[in-house]
């Protein structure tokens, strides 16, 4: 089956994040589609590479990008949610001239035109919500 | 693409404290503009995104209302609000911000069976 | 049939009140992360007089974090993850109430 996710929740203040993880990796290893995960709100805070945790606690970004990188999976981080919360790729970067790029590799800013096409195609959209 | 899928948006958060309702909006607007058929329920804590005479100017925010005022434009007119949310907080649909179907609180079940997808805000 | 998913502890009771207003014959509850204190017996009260043939259930890795497997009620079934995604197959859609 096609699914998409939408995730909203911070990876810092609540759980969702990490459940969220937990169910793509489980949804993939049986046998399903991942058609997009779509982070919006404060999701996108996942997508920082400058993101250090404590080496006792688990990294949720590198966790997804591994994951996206077997799977070659479409992680669409809203563009306006992220460049608010200070996370730019090169091109944004640019353009508000700042000094550097912070989004992480796997990752792509885009707009919500993404998350309503997810919805339009998938057969099960699952929001996790903080 | 399948454009047709239809889309139950639930809001259950106040406007202001916190950019969940404005979250909602935008990707309201989004899916009406792929033609996709969006319903807005305002639910709970949801309903105070529609009370009229919001002045957040000492907030230095945006109009909650006026982002409510776009839906209109972009054909977006199935909007529920329940009879019961109403009455529990003393206010009546002169008290709203827009023209809303007023729905009994056992009519929501319906409304999620209806729509092909249901995403909460 | 929809699948509902929520995950707020139940002193978030109008949460718990939208989410069964929402419900019809056939759908099923899952309570995840801090909504699995739901599962508690004391809580049952909560989900009476539901709809015929609702489906109740916990997910299992957050009963165990929380130390909740021998305390949740005989009313709710343990949900691991893979069960998790099988009934986000078997009903047609899913609800998160967060």
């Amino acid at each position: 089956m096609k699914f998409s996710l939408v995730i909203h929740a911070s990876p810092f203040s609540a759980q969702t994040s990490s459940t969220a993880y937990r169910y793509a990796k489980c949804l993939l290893d049986e046998g399903h589609q991942i058609f997009r995960i779509f982070y919006y709100g404060d999701g996108v805070l996942v997508a920082n590479q400058q993101i250090t945790p404590p080496q006792d606690e688990s990294n949720l970004l590198t966790a997804w990008q591994a994951l996206a990188e077997e799977h070659a999976l479409d992680l669409v981080v809203c563009i306006a949610a992220a460049v608010k919360r200070g996370i730019l790729d090169e091109n944004e970067a640019k353009r508000y001239e700042k000094p550097n790029a912070n989004l992480a590799s796997g990752f792509e800013l885009s707009g919500l035109g993404q998350l309503a096409e997810a919805i339009a195609v998938s057969d099960r959209v699952v929001t996790f919500g903080s | 693409m399948s454009a047709k899928k239809s889309i139950l948006i639930i809001n259950q958060s106040a406007p202001y404290g916190s950019s969940n309702g404005r979250e909602s909006l935008d990707l309201a607007l989004t899916c009406s503009i792929f033609e996709m058929p969006v319903s807005l329920l305002f639910v709970g804590d949801g309903l105070y995104q529609l009370i009229n005479n919001q002045s957040p100017e000492q907030l230095q925010m945006k109009k909650h209302e006026a982002m409510l005022s776009a839906l209109p434009m972009y054909d977006i007119d199935q909007i529920y609000v329940t009879a019961e949310d109403l009455s529990e907080n003393g206010l009546t649909e002169n008290d709203l911000a827009m023209p809303v179907t007023l729905i009994q609180r056992d009519v929501i079940a319906s409304l999620i069976q209806q729509n092909d997808s249901v995403l909460t805000f | 049939m929809t699948l509902h998913v929520i995950n707020k502890t139940p002193s978030n009771l109008p949460l718990y009140h939208r989410m069964l207003n929402g419900l019809s014959a056939g759908d099923g509850i899952l309570l995840i992360e801090d909504a699995v204190y739901a599962g508690l017996s004391a809580h049952q009260a909560l989900f009476e007089g539901l709809p015929i043939d609702i489906k109740l259930g916990a997910l299992e890795a957050d009963i165990q974090a929380r130390g909740l497997t021998h305390r949740l009620s005989p009313t709710f079934t343990l949900v691991n993850d893979k069960a998790f995604v099988q009934l986000s197959c078997e009903h047609d859609k899913v609800v998160s109430w967060y």
